[in-house]
């Protein structure tokens, strides 16, 4: 027992937490799971079969990408399929196949491995493939569908959603739909007063509970919420990205909401569509492309809400989240040089703090 | 207890971790102590600073207590023997550290009789000078038995050259594991008491704190006890957070004050001591005896008896061990052997290095303790961010050290790192965090060196050219006077002819 090949040297502490990169991934996959699986049952097979391509297309290019760098293979940690499972939630559902194959490869090649693989990418990959998708395909991107729940009528069926899923047979005309932010959109750049307009489509209630068009990812609100508060619970991500993204959206629009209601988007409404339930917890809390301190991450959350805010109110793309959080993907590392943790025995300049010597009560 | 002290005490500091502290059983087992081995193992560094130098020879017999190493220089500390019994090796023994280099030290076998040498003892400790004191825990090579082994006189008789108002006794022992404190002060309250006492008058502080976790119920209710009567100390219970028994974190959380960066506790007027090297010192002022055994934690799941040991210094880790009944042979087998405890302790490449003066612990650990598992690249999750309890940015350290850029390390604090390993505790990559920082410190020490070396380089080539030059310019300031002179003297004779020439003009000059 007291021969010395038995111990070899491994540094200070000699004790660990238990975590691994595996754990977190996980827990991230299981809160998306209840809004997944929400999406699925109400857009059918069609959005499965996307979800399907779009994560097997993000891990086939993370074992392609592994084997072209010819470094250890990192697929079991589940980051790449993190990454494809989110970019699926953020496609249409009834997107054709090869928007989720070139997704899952934008996301994995492009947004990911070019970089240096896992914590080296400056932009979340999932954003970076759905913006590119959106601005290269802007007509399938934004291509929704009613909600056809699992086994009601006209919903297709297993055979029928490959069908869709492969483009061998056109999206019914009579499904498609536009998304309640697109929607209003679409009505205040036709003069109309937006009061009315939500009123036909059915007021804001419907984003909450989820049945409504959008991408899986949107329409499970509350189950996304759900979710976003189990990794709180279990200290996946803190609290400070949601709800600065949420604060920052929230309050311009509930203060232009309040002085021209016919022009602004209420702020309960803002919350409940688009992405942005979605965004808060999963995309902008990404550990590697936002802000490590608390006021960073303030900072950073409020920018994004803000930006995202601006973007749909005045910009050309009727949901802006995505932009938004890419753009201060950006700015992360300015953001993380101007907040710094105060060290101990410093003021917050660097310089040690003086010397209160005296008394020592 | 002023109010706005209780308000500060409320204070504490952010980062630090909570691993499960898997003090019990050891510690409720009660201490036991440790007949000499057959042979002790003394290395003649045991301490912060320079080796002390073997004063006896090989065949000497000597006596358990007898200095048989005298320190060197500013740091340092004697050393004594263990054992009564004969000096049989002076030279290389295995060394307690993770490279297993031989270190030198003295080997000596035991004659089993414990024989203390005469010892010079002290009634009134309180009588004696200040001064006095110090000499006397240093003549007993005292050293802080909290790990960091500083010479403890040296912090003592105000060594450091400030006046000290509070001293500071930590009990907080934070380390996973170990509960050679918490033993201490459950059986030697009064023991430990008395040392601080004496620390007291030693210092000139007004008064003493003593800092326990709050894991420790019954040390704390024994030291409370012991501590009745005694005005001037004072008990006091701290959360249980490591690392709480690092200087500063202890003196923030129990003054509410900040240790300034690059300073020392002095600075504020605190100093701080172990609660072990307050019994070291009690029985090196009181009875003159020198710290020539300690107790030691053994502990983990390959340990059949976990417990606490008193161990003469220099017994080998492997004796200590079978002295607990050995490895445990229903299990997995051990995983790691450390000295220390698991968040800074290191880690042994085998069971033959012995106890010395600073080792609180030797620890055993299964693979589950030591907590395995696959390391990864840097998620930026920021855990070692939040775990840090000095408010650095390990990440970003790292990240600059892995990349090479050891100057921008330093411009993220790593000199302010403590190493106590929070960061590397949490990190889901299992990066090797500390690592990284020590190889940058090494890295920087070095440069400094190096940078040193070449200004002394510099400095001696300057001074040799400015010679050359001075040389030279004197000796052509020497020829140029010459020159100047026979110049000079030239033209003065001219300029006498002249003179003379023109006195006469002027003269007729005037009288014209
Ligand atoms: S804890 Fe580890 S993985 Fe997380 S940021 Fe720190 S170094 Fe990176
Ligand atoms: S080892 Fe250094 S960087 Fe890591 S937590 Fe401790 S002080 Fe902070």
């Amino acid at each position: 027992m007291s021969g010395r090949e038995l111990f070899m040297a491994a540094p200070a502490p000699h004790a660990h937490v238990g975590a691994d990169v595996g754990r977190t991934m996980r827990r991230v996959q299981l809160a998306l799971l209840p809004a997944t699986l929400f999406g699925f049952w109400i857009f059918g097979w069609p959005a499965v079969n996307l979800f399907v391509i779009t994560v097997g297309a993000s891990l086939l290019t993370e074992v392609f990408c592994e084997r072209l760098r010819g470094c250890e293979s990192r697929l079991w940690d589940g980051s790449a399929l993190l990454t494809g499972w989110l970019l699926a939630l953020s496609l249409p559902p009834w997107a054709p196949a090869w928007i989720g194959a070139l997704g899952g490869f934008i996301a994995i090649a492009i947004g990911k491995q070019v970089y240096g693989g896992l914590g080296q990418n400056l932009f979340n990959p999932a954003m970076v493939a759905r913006v590119a998708l959106l601005v290269s395909f802007p007509v399938v991107m934004t291509h929704w569908v009613a909600p056809l729940p699992l086994g009601s009528e006209g919903a297709p069926g297993f055979i029928e959603g490959l069908r869709i899923t492969l483009g061998v047979v056109p999206v019914p005309d009579a499904v498609t739909s536009a998304s309640l932010l697109g929607h209003a959109k679409t009505e205040l750049s036709r003069g109309m007063d937006l009061a009315q307009a939500l009123d036909a489509a059915g007021g804001t209630l419907s984003a909450w509970h989820g049945a409504r068009p959008g991408s899986l990812g949107e329409t499970g609100a509350l189950l996304l919420l759900l979710g976003g508060l189990y990794l709180l619970v279990r200290g996946v991500i803190r609290w400070h990205i949601p709800v600065a993204v949420f604060a920052g959206l929230a309050l311009p629009a509930a203060v232009a909401h309040a002085i021209d209601p016919s022009h602004y988007l209420p702020a309960t409404t803002h919350l409940a569509s688009g992405a942005v339930v979605l965004g808060a917890f999963f995309i902008a809390t990404d550990y590697v492309t936002s802000p490590n301190t608390a006021s960073g991450q303030l900072l950073y959350g409020l920018g994004i809400g803000l930006l995202t805010w601006i973007i749909r109110s005045w910009g050309g793309y009727p949901e802006g989240i995505a932009f938004a959080v890419l753009l201060f993907n950006a700015l992360t590392p300015v953001i993380d040089r101007y907040c710094r943790p105060r060290i101990m025995g410093r003021t917050r300049r660097g310089a040690p703090i003086r010397a209160t010597q005296g008394s020592a009560e | 207890m002023g109010i706005l002290d209780r308000f500060l005490r409320a204070a504490h500091f952010s980062g630090g971790v909570h691993p499960d502290d898997h003090k019990r059983p050891a510690a409720d087992a009660p201490l036991r102590v440790m007949p000499p081995p057959a042979r002790v193992y003394v290395p003649l560094v045991q301490h912060i600073g320079s080796p002390a130098r073997a004063v006896v020879a090989v065949g000497d017999l000597v006596k358990m207590g007898q200095r048989i190493g005298e320190p060197q220089g500013a740091v340092s500390a004697a050393i004594h023997a263990s054992t009564s019994g004969r000096v049989v090796a002076i030279g290389d023994i295995v060394a307690p550290h993770p490279s297993g280099l031989p270190v030198r030290g003295i080997t000596i076998e035991s004659d089993c009789r414990d024989e203390w040498c005469e010892l010079e003892a002290c009634d009134d400790p309180f009588a004696l000078d200040p001064a006095e004191i110090g000499r006397r825990v240093a003549q007993a090579g005292v050293v802080g038995l909290g790990g960091a082994a500083f010479p403890s006189a040296v912090k003592l008789s105000g060594g450091l050259g400030a006046r000290v108002e509070l001293l500071i006794i930590n009990a907080s022992e934070c380390e996973p594991f170990l509960s050679c404190d918490d033993r201490l002060m459950r059986d030697r309250a009064a023991e430990a008491v008395d040392g601080i006492a004496i620390m007291l008058h030693a210092t000139g502080a007004r008064e003493a704190r003593i800092g326990i976790e709050d894991n420790k119920p019954e040390a704390i209710a024994a030291m409370r006890a012991a501590v009745a009567g005694q005005a001037r100390i004072r008990v006091e219970v701290i959360p249980t957070r490591y690392p709480m028994g690092s200087e500063k974190h202890l003196i923030l959380v129990l003054t509410g004050r900040e240790v300034p960066a690059e300073g020392r506790p002095s600075d504020i007027g605190v100093v701080v001591h172990n609660v072990g090297t307050a019994v070291a010192v009690r029985n090196a002022v009181r009875f003159g005896r020198p710290l020539v055994s300690r107790i030691v934690t053994l502990n983990g799941a390959c340990v059949r008896e976990p417990g606490n040991v008193e161990v003469p210094i220099g017994t080998l880790a492997g004796e200590v061990l079978a002295f607990c009944g050995g490895m445990r042979g229903d299990h997995d087998g051990p995983a790691r052997l450390l000295l220390g405890g698991p968040m800074t302790g290191m880690q042994v490449p085998t069971l033959e290095v012995p106890v010395i003066k600073g080792t609180g612990g030797i620890l055993v650990l299964d693979a589950a303790e030591v907590g395995e598992g696959d390391g990864g690249p840097c998620i930026r999750c920021g855990d070692c961010m939040r775990a840090c309890p000095v408010g650095l940015l390990p990440l970003e350290i790292a990240a600059r050290v892995r990349a090479g850029e050891v100057d921008k390390a330093a411009g993220f604090g790593l000199a302010d790192c403590i190493a106590c390993g929070c960061c590397a505790y949490v990190c889901p990559s299992r990066i090797p965090l500390v690592q990284y920082f020590h190889h940058a410190k090494g890295e920087l020490a070095a440069r400094a060196r190096g940078t040193q070396r070449n200004e002394t380089i510099r400095t001696l080539t300057r001074a040799k050219a400015d010679r050359i030059e001075r040389d030279e310019r004197e000796k052509a300031e020497a020829l140029a006077r010459r020159t100047a002179a026979s110049l000079a003297a030239a033209s003065e004779a001219s300029a006498a002819v002249e003179k003379a020439a023109a006195g006469t003009n002027e003269e007729s000059g005037a009288c014209a």
